[in-house]
């Protein structure tokens, strides 16, 4: 492998006496999608924010694009769009305004142009003047999506993104991530949906009580193995 | 540092905004700072000579509660939909963010303040001396500096209502003694080498916590 899009060495993160992370190592190439899987309370939010330097890990290295996040952590947020189980968005701003706002604090050149774009892209073009807190759920999912992509970040993160999407909001998610416009972004996602989840994925990894207990690439893909792993590693928040 | 200062401006515009559309904080903020004007001026049945001693304590009290009710919902706007994280994601130094939070509470104290005045010397009949402009931007800029801290301290707390304010005035107390000091001198006519040294606190009050409070508020909001 060339030099990997993320790089990730002895990696471990404690909340107090707990650890949700212990020992992580990773390469993830550029281009890949890497998909987390593992029960509940196994440590893949924890370490999606630890990517997007939204916690500190505890010890141990991180490296995004060259980067290490701990002290280069501005430079790594350029890089980095975040999709979550919230949508980031306020609910007194338009669909424009608020992909307006994340613009300009990200110092997007030609902002309206990119802002037109995007919400054309995931279907909103007509409802752009529209206050968020009238959006329907789903419509307010795409918006997240227009929000996470509109700086074209390098790397993708989301935790469960297809999680309660519609049919239309798939589709853009997939249409994007899939790189139409510019390079295909290194993804990294966690889901518990192993049919659908595992679909666009070149590698994915179970994480158990923070620890990476499986890894397996797309040619030795072994769904049984996975469904095994959930069965014998049940919803955890041991210290 | 002119896109830090962009980031900060574009968050107070954004803020400004918001602000204008629900009114959560400043019309509450404004109501409580006028009820507290009224209910003082009707409680205390002042005459004349008194009202110079009394009134600084009552005028900062109301800035000072008012003051908070607002700054208390400056972070709470960002929790909804974890918006928060969505500051925490923008590239730059997230100092950036305390500015912008803390310039946002600025204006519209300020706003506050501006309708509180006026009424305040007319209801209870004081002249109005011109160095109560700054001394009242003085303190509204600890005040700020401050509350914006606790705010995003407390945002994620279970009794948010009741930490904050323990938080918050404990910390503001020795300005807000200043402060109320320096209009007391102005009010009783002394001059300015008399009441210099509490101006010079709440000056230095101003500096050393928005220092301290912009330098903890990346570990703060992270951790």
């Amino acid at each position: 492998m060339d030099e990997p899009m993320i790089r990730i060495r002895e990696l471990v993160k404690m909340f107090g006496p707990r650890r949700a992370l212990r020992s992580i190592n990773l390469d993830v190439g550029a281009g890949q999608c890497l998909v987390i899987v593992g029960p509940n309370g196994a440590g893949k939010t924890t370490l999606l924010r630890v990517l997007a330097t939204l916690t500190r890990p505890t010890s141990g290295q991180v490296i995004i694009d060259g980067l290490d996040i701990t002290h280069e952590a501005d430079a790594v947020r350029r890089r980095i769009g975040f999709l979550s189980h919230q949508s980031l968005l306020y609910g007194d701003l338009s669909a424009e305004e608020n992909l307006t706002f994340y613009g300009r604090m990200y110092g997007i050149a030609d902002l309206n142009e990119r802002v037109t774009t995007m919400l054309e892209n995931v279907g909103l073009g007509s409802r752009r003047y529209e206050r968020v807190r009238t959006f329907s759920r789903g419509m307010r999912q795409r918006l997240s999506i227009a929000r996470a992509l509109l700086h074209q970040p390098r790397l993708v993160l989301m935790d469960e993104p297809y999680t309660g999407l519609d049919q239309q909001a798939t589709d853009a998610l997939d249409r994007l991530l899939s790189g139409g416009e510019t390079q295909r972004p290194t993804v990294i996602m966690t889901t518990h949906d192993l049919d659908g989840g595992l679909d666009m994925a070149q590698e994915a990894i179970f994480l158990s009580d923070g620890v990476m207990a499986h890894r397996m690439t797309r040619d030795a893909w072994d769904m049984e193995a996975f469904r095994r792993l959930y069965r014998e590693n049940p919803t955890q928040s041991q210290p | 540092m002119r896109s830090f200062l962009g980031q900060a401006w574009t968050l107070v515009r954004k803020d400004l905004a918001m602000e204008l559309r629900s009114r959560e904080s400043l019309a509450p903020a404004g109501v409580l700072a006028l009820l507290m004007m009224f209910v003082f001026q009707v409680t205390l049945d002042l005459q004349t000579p008194q009202v110079a001693a009394v009134a600084p304590g009552i005028l900062w009290s109301a800035l000072a509660f008012s003051g908070m009710l607002g700054i208390s919902r400056t972070f709470l706007r960002e929790q909804d939909e974890g918006c928060l994280d969505g500051l925490l994601l923008c590239p730059g130094d997230r100092g950036m963010i305390y500015v912008g939070k803390t310039l946002g509470s600025l204006l519209m104290n300020l706003v506050t303040a501006a309708v509180l005045l006026p009424l305040f010397f007319a209801l209870y009949d004081l002249p109005f001396p011109f160095l109560l402009v700054p001394i009242v931007l003085l303190g509204t800029v600890g005040l700020c500096a401050v509350g914006t801290l606790c705010a995003a301290m407390t945002v994620h707390a279970r009794a948010r209502e009741m930490v904050l304010p323990l938080l918050f005035f404990p910390i503001v107390l020795p300005m807000l003694l200043a402060a109320a000091q320096f209009s007391a001198g102005l009010f009783a006519g002394r001059p300015w080498a008399e009441i210099a040294h509490w101006f010079h606190f709440v000056l230095g009050f101003d500096i050393i916590l928005l220092t301290v409070c912009y330098l903890g508020f990346e570990y703060l909001v992270e951790e």
